[in-house]
């Protein structure tokens, strides 16, 4: 009798599972720091869409790219663009391109503990090259005392903390170095995962917030808003213009507004270092990777629906969960370009 | 096998020789054929795997050759991918956690089996087993939010203060490295070696007990010396399987192992291995012979699992002598 | 009584002690793993918890609803796939097979149950996802049940094995041909061992998140079937503990309760069910 029940009850539960529903379903894979916006905004437009599901999961910036290529998912999404190498390997596969659709900007900040100081340091650029190059190994460093003077920093050595896994986040944090330091460039490069001169590796933001906050004298740098989420102190860096700028919403879109001209059509540019008094340098777009045709036409006119969407009512969501919105120039340019996908 | 089977005489006509329709219909040379299939699926898979793995490594195995095993630098912008690091720090984390794990699992099956009531074991035996089941990435928040603190506040120090003069315990204490990552890795294994040995322990004859105490041995001595000794090899077989959880687990290791590439002698120092590292890397790898040169890294895995398991069968097998009611290994 | 007998009494006791002392501390992690995720998770479970889809960060009344189903259907999947290939593969072991063969077949379950988790999700990528170009709560099942496999092998072949001679012999004495003492006499007597081994298998795979971030991939709705996509609580609890929100956070912790409350469950049934008189009685 027991058996029969078991039985009973575990068909039934697969029978369930077998049921179908005669909605529109997408998938999408890719980058996990522009998760939550996402969800947030699949969740919205579903409530004026019914029918269409979108299905969108963050296994990594590398693994979006990888599954659009291979064709199990429908969309891709990543924190850097995608380079010359997997745009051939997409254009091979499929014999059409894929399109980049920035969606929000991030930004990376430095994150510190050190015992005694409470105040907020400048960073300088060759500062934080030259700790993460392991050459400047002190707090009391010239290098850094000099960008903040009246704050009374210790003699003790820095530990340096990156991210273990591959990420977006420190794309953006290498691609930086890379630019202001020629010896970062030679060295080390950028990259999602690089061969780190020194420092523990964290895994995740949480990983790299996790050590920092209990290691004294550490170093790390977070995205944006996990610092803003998790009220972590965080410093300022000086920009391209000379001014230390803390990052916030403002400066992260101003930076963004600064790259806008100089932006070439397919959106793949890295907006760090950009011009601008207000700019902060530190920063990202995070991109969508569509393909430019389907052969599903009812999968093709919801995404663009979508990413329409996205880039009107969307915008006006993101800041509720500290991400920067993109600026209007940009907005207007992914509009035109949406017509591109067939 | 060991225990020696006496053959069955088939069921067939008195005149000898076995028909192959007869061979065909008889019960025992179908179950034999049937379970053969299925052990012989287990060795099948293994193969694809190997070759899989081998396949999607060929770039990276051309490039590097028999220098991938000794090379320390691991930089994916310049294209030079060394495993040297990650084997040390797999090896180093493997060994802490079976030296923690082993001693602490095996007498925690022999209270299990030989002292406790058999409600409360049961019962005990039913939680410890849930722990196999916390899933690894809550085991790397744990370990980071309670073991690390604790390593460097109390732990790390104390040993460098009592130990440090030996290489192993120099260096600074963070909290995080070798040491600490060995431990989260004994509290994921435990549960492998109680639940498998409690139950072999608890298989043994009663009357291997009561032989050795109706000589006059004590319980300790009954227990250390006749009963563990026959559940031997089911004992050996439980750290088998938690040797090699302990090789190839990544989430809860990664978070407080440092993932630094670096060999170092301290085991307060921080390292990485090969299991981390595949899984720190592979969604994000950007270049095909990056991703193929993390495929030869579980490749490597594959090896350092197949010398290890060597080794330990070679020491059993040295070891072992008719204690044990079953000679396998 | 002389100096050495009492020598030995207080080496037995003393031994004896500690191992309770092993057991102790075994059993006080758990608790307090367990004490963790209640204390952390425990607010976060509410019946929304159980009945609903995720919503997304900052709305509240959303809940793992798919996530549970998600992680029954794979651990179902698994132990259909894994457990009757390490089960038979066994009792080939143990009843039939030579001494070489039978060393050939336990190393490669060894190796396999050395693979790291991730290495096993990309094994299966490549076998059950990228020919059909989409991912399936198949072949995340796959993926679960090759690491089942190595557990319940070599688990249920020491157990089959432990069975004493005198009763294999009584069956054979009987004239039960081999097929039929097997079934019949020696995986009833094993049978504890042989459960404890599946149950200890499907414990090791529910929680593991690697093999089906490439396999069953993941899901925000409720999956359609078998051969969609499925969201899974190991993934889910992934995702929302290295997320920088507290209330994700809150929501991993109590999600990690739930999937040990799955296994438990899992363990309960599974024994109630499933468990016999056992012919060979307990020491």
């Amino acid at each position: 009798m027991k058996r029969i029940a078991g039985i009973a009850f575990v068909v039934l539960g697969l029978a369930a599972a077998v049921w179908a529903d005669s909605t529109l379903s997408i998938n999408g894979a890719g980058a996990s720091f522009p998760n939550p916006i996402y969800t947030k905004w699949i969740a919205d437009f579903q409530k004026k869409n019914t029918t269409i599901q979108i299905n969108y999961q963050s296994i990594g910036s590398g693994g979006g790219i990888k599954q659009v290529t291979e064709g199990t998912v429908d969309f891709g999404a990543s924190d850097g663009p995608m380079n010359d190498d997997q745009l051939k390997a997409f254009q091979d596969k499929h014999g059409f391109g894929i399109l980049h659709f920035p969606t929000v900007l991030g930004a990376v900040v430095p994150t510190y503990n050190i015992p005694g100081v409470n105040a907020e340091l400048n960073f300088t650029p060759d500062a934080l090259a030259g700790i993460f190059l392991g050459k400047i190994t002190k707090w009391n460093d010239p290098a850094i005392a000099g960008a903040n003077s009246g704050v009374k920093l210790p003699a003790d050595d820095i530990v340096v903390v990156h991210r273990s896994d591959g990420s977006g986040t420190s794309y953006i944090w290498t691609d930086y170095l890379a630019k202001v330091s020629d010896e970062w460039k030679a060295k080390v490069n950028k990259g999602a995962s690089v061969n780190w001169p020194v420092g523990l590796g964290g895994k995740g933001n949480e990983g790299v917030a996790g050590v920092v906050k209990q290691t004294p004298d550490a170093l790390g740098y977070v995205e944006l808003i996990y610092a803003i989420q998790n009220k972590m102190p965080y410093g300022k860096v000086r920009n391209v213009a000379g001014t230390f700028i803390k990052a916030d919403l403002e400066s992260v879109t101003a930076a963004a507004a600064g790259a806008a001209k100089t932006m070439p059509d397919d959106f793949r540019v890295s907006i760090t270092d950009a011009p601008g008094k207000t700019a902060y340098p530190i920063s990202s777009f995070t991109w969508l990777l569509i393909p430019q045709k389907f052969s599903d036409a009812a999968k093709r006119d919801a995404l663009k629906g979508f990413v329409k969407w996205m880039l009107a009512d969307g915008q006006n969501e993101v800041e509720a969960l500290s991400y920067a919105k993109l600026p209007k120039e940009v907005v207007d340019k992914e509009l035109k370009a949406l017509n591109n996908v067939q | 096998m060991a225990t020696t089977t006496t053959p069955v005489p088939d069921a067939s006509p008195i005149s000898g020789s076995r028909t192959f329709l007869s061979r065909l219909t008889d019960g025992d040379e179908i179950a034999r054929a049937i379970t053969f299939v299925f052990a012989a699926s287990v060795v099948l898979i293994t193969v694809l795997l190997v070759l899989s793995l081998w396949q999607g490594s060929v770039l990276a195995r051309h490039k590097f050759g028999f220098s991938f095993f000794v090379t320390q630098v691991w930089d994916p912008n310049a294209g030079i991918f060394g495993a040297l690091p990650f084997i040390y720090g797999t090896l180093v984390t493997a060994i802490v956690s079976l030296l923690i794990a082993v001693p602490l699992g095996i007498g925690a099956a022999i209270f299990l089996a030989e002292l406790a009531p058999a409600r409360v074991s049961d019962t005990l035996e039913f939680f410890i087993d849930l722990l196999a089941a916390v899933p690894s990435v809550i085991y790397g928040v744990l370990g980071i939010f309670l073991i690390v603190p604790l390593m460097r506040s109390y732990i790390e120090p104390a040993l460098k203060k009592t130990l440090g003069f030996l290489p192993l315990f120099q260096g600074p204490a963070y909290g995080i490295g070798f040491l600490t990552a060995g431990i989260v890795l004994a509290v994921m294994i435990i549960p492998y070696i109680i639940s498998v040995s409690r139950e072999v322990l608890l298989s043994v004859p009663r009357d291997q007990r009561e032989a050795a105490l109706s000589l006059g041995s004590t319980r300790w001595e009954s227990t250390w010396k006749v009963v563990v000794p026959f559940a031997r090899t089911g004992i050996m077989g439980s750290i088998f399987l938690a040797l090699a959880r302990a090789l190839g687990e990544t989430m809860a290791v990664t978070m407080v192992i440092g993932n630094t590439p670096k060999i170092s002698a301290s085991l307060l120092a921080s390292g990485y291995s090969i299991a981390a590292a595949i899984a720190n890397e592979f969604n994000e790898a950007s270049s095909p012979l990056h991703s193929q040169a993390l495929i030869e890294l579980g490749l490597v895995l594959f090896l350092l699992t197949f010398i290890l398991n060597g080794l330990a069968r070679l020491l059993i097998l040295a070891t072992s002598q008719r204690g044990s009611g079953m000679g396998n290994a | 009584m002389n100096a050495r007998l009492r020598w030995r009494k207080f080496v037995s006791n003393f031994m004896l002690t500690m191992t309770g002392v092993c057991a102790l501390v075994s059993v006080a992690v758990l608790f307090f793993i367990l004490g963790c995720l209640v204390y952390q998770g425990g607010t976060s479970i509410n019946w929304d918890f159980f009945t609903k889809l995720p919503v997304p960060v900052g709305e509240t009344g959303g809940g793992m609803a798919n996530a549970i189903v998600g992680t029954g259907e794979l651990l179902l999947l698994a132990t259909l796939f894994g457990v009757p290939i390490g089960f038979f593969g066994a009792i080939y072991l143990a009843e039939f097979s030579g001494s070489t063969t039978a060393f050939v077949v336990r190393y490669a379950a060894d190796l396999l149950n050395g693979v790291p988790s991730i290495v096993i999700g990309i094994f299966a990528y490549a076998v059950a996802v990228a020919p059909f170009k989409h991912f399936s709560t198949y072949a995340g099942g796959f993926a679960l049940g090759m690491m089942m496999i190595p557990i319940t092998l070599r688990s249920t072949e020491e157990f089959l094995l432990a069975v004493p001679r005198t009763l294999r012999e009584g069956a054979m004495a009987l004239g039960a041909s081999k097929w039929k003492t097997i079934a019949t006499v020696i995986v009833p007597a094993a049978y504890r061992g042989i459960l404890t081994a599946v149950l200890l298998a499907v414990a090791r795979v529910a929680g593991e998140t690697a093999p089906l971030l490439f396999t069953a991939f993941g899901n925000t709705y409720w999956s359609r079937g078998l051969k969609d996509a499925t969201a899974s609580l190991p993934a889910v609890i992934y995702s929302y503990a290295l997320s920088p929100y507290e209330d994700w956070h809150r929501q991993a912790w109590a999600a990690g309760l739930v999937l040990l409350v799955l296994v438990l469950v899992i363990n309960i049934v599974a024994r109630g069910i499933l468990s016999r008189g056992i012919s060979v009685p307990r020491s």
